[in-house]
């Protein structure tokens, strides 16, 4: 079982997708991993010797930010908007789509759940 | 694309005269700008502008952290005033 930045990999699958289970990794950045390390990308993670891994370790703790310390960096750069009051913060306080897309309708990435409102007004004649 | 490194940031040719004469007698008053496209640079930190937002004018007071955006984007140009709702009468 490896266990690299605080996830567990699965064993089973090949090493350039297990690695992309590890928040901050994608499968460019997998590939990149393995190469320099000297790894075929699909040699599965049970194969993987212990110096592989030490290796992989090694690597990530020297060029990546992951996980935790990446979602702070995320949350950060989004408060930092929000404190300034630009329009991008105004958005993200909002729930809003930040990048000009349209939110007459549709949007519902951002917005949620559709939200109902109740009994409009019938016309009478 | 971004722009041209060349050409340096934008900011409005009488802002940019505006602001440098602020700094040179060190005196802080308001701006009045409709040149929302403007950079903010290092020089405007501690100014307020009035921006323009098609309506009236927002004041804006510059801080650090506002380096790199532009004026525009800290006076918004629509006003939500909600959905439908039961009217008081």
């Amino acid at each position: 079982m490896a266990r690299i930045s605080g996830v567990d990999l699965n064993k089973n699958k090949r090493g350039e997708i297990a690695l992309t289970y590890i928040y901050g990794i994608g499968k460019v950045t997998a590939k990149k991993i393995l190469t320099a390390n000297n790894i075929d990308v699909n040699t599965k993670v049970k194969d993987w010797t212990d110096e592989n891994v030490n290796g992989i370790v090694r690597y990530l703790a020297d060029n990546l930010k992951l996980e935790g310390e990446l979602r702070g960096e995320t949350q950060q750069n989004i408060k930092r908007l929000q404190d300034i009051g630009c329009y991008r913060g105004i958005r993200h306080r909002k729930g809003l789509p930040v990048r000009g897309q349209s939110s007459k309708t549709n949007a519902r990435t951002r917005k949620g759940k559709r939200k109902t409102v109740a009994n409009k007004k019938m016309v009478t004649k | 694309m971004g722009r041209s490194i060349k050409k340096g940031p934008y900011v409005a040719f009488k802002l940019g005269k505006k602001v440098e004469k602020m700094n040179a007698s060190g005196k802080r008053t308001v701006i009045k700008t409709w040149s929302r496209p403007s950079m903010i640079l290092p020089d405007m930190i501690g100014h307020t502008f009035a921006v323009h937002n098609g309506q009236k004018f927002i004041p804006v007071y510059v801080t650090e952290n506002m380096v790199g955006h532009r004026l525009g984007e800290f006076s918004p140009t629509r006003q939500f005033r909600g959905h439908g709702g039961n009217k008081k009468k």
